[in-house]
């Protein structure tokens, strides 16, 4: 059989979505956002919800979210995205709204208003990508940045006693009682990014139920950042991000 | 009962990051030696074993691999 005749209409199986826009997206080659951004597009299109779902896109690499995003998308300050999230959410209880933040947004100058707006309860949805790292400003140490991890700012290896300890966000939202599902999930290989579309598919579905936050962290890799070729990066996820970020659901209240 | 596929690669819009190489089952897929117009190494099929499972479209971060299968 030849390329021709298999290359027909009614046999194809994979396309990109077209909730995504025809933009070419600026992230470096192999990051995990184009993949996370094509994830949530494909969760948006199945559930034909593309009308009434309103993104707010971070400050970070995904700043340029709503770009790529064919659904109303609004942009918020550094950190902010949970807060204006609820306030969209409020004016618009029948849409679905989601916030999409990296690690220094959500995890750093944004924590009073991610832990509250959980604390709350406010019935959105939150996508948090954690690669560990500052990617945009140039791969800065993070509050998630692991024991030892060389960054721009912490040049011999992360120092507990002097820059801290690597913050578990995701276990602190599992413990509020207004988070309704938090799962932690990855995108380096295909069954995996399998599994993490039907956690996203879940924690979007969960906005029908009006019983609270769904938060979903995607550890996510920054091959810039951490100065490694794509697939080393990825790796270099499994064999150090993965052990001190375990995957799987931390609550499902549902 | 067995399955052929073929991929249709937007070889002008891979950064060839070779991602998708890792998930192919079949070692089909690989980086060519050409570049594209931004300088890229692009993806390239390198013989007719694809079987059309689409692990490589569903980790390829930019979306640039549209993936057809039918059984033989």
């Amino acid at each position: 059989m030849t390329r021709e005749e298999i290359i027909k209409p009614e046999n194809l199986v994979y396309k990109k979505t077209p909730v995504l826009t025809s933009n070419v997206m600026h992230y470096c080659p192999g990051c995990g956002h184009g993949l996370v951004h094509r994830i949530i597009a494909e969760v948006i299109e199945e559930m034909d919800i593309q009308d009434k779902t309103i993104g707010v896109a971070p400050v970070g690499c995904a700043v340029l979210a709503y770009n790529y995003f064919d659904v109303d998308c609004i942009e918020a300050a550094h950190g902010r995205a949970p807060a204006v999230g609820t306030g969209i959410k409020r004016l618009y209880p029948n849409h679905f709204v989601f916030t999409y933040q990296g690690d220094g947004d959500l995890a750093a100058i944004g924590t009073a208003e991610t832990i509250h707006a959980a604390n709350r309860g406010e019935n959105m949805t939150m996508i948090f990508v954690n690669n560990g790292i500052y990617g945009m400003t140039g791969g800065q140490m993070a509050p998630t940045t692991l024991k030892g991890m060389k960054t721009s700012t912490s040049p011999y290896g992360r120092d507990l006693q002097t820059m801290g300890n690597p913050l578990k966000i995701t276990e602190l939202i599992a413990q509020l009682p207004g988070a309704l599902y938090v799962t932690r999930q990855a995108v380096h290989t295909p069954a995996l990014a399998r599994k993490c579309k039907k956690a996203i598919r879940q924690a979007f579905e969960n906005q029908k139920l009006n019983q609270g936050t769904s938060f979903v962290e995607i550890v996510s890799n920054c091959n810039s950042g951490w100065k490694l070729p794509a697939v080393k990066a990825n790796e270099w996820l499994e064999e150090n991000m993965l052990p001190f970020y375990p995957l799987g659901d931390l609550k499902n209240n549902k | 009962m067995a399955f052929k596929g073929t991929l249709v690669i937007d070889t002008e819009h891979c950064k060839g990051c070779a991602v998708c190489t890792t998930g192919c089952p079949n070692h089909c897929i690989a980086l060519s030696k050409k570049v594209n117009k931004k300088g890229y190494n692009f993806l390239e099929l390198i013989n007719d074993d694809c079987i059309g499972c689409a692990n490589c479209a569903v980790i390829c971060p930019d979306g640039i691999i549209e993936v057809y299968r039918v059984k033989v």
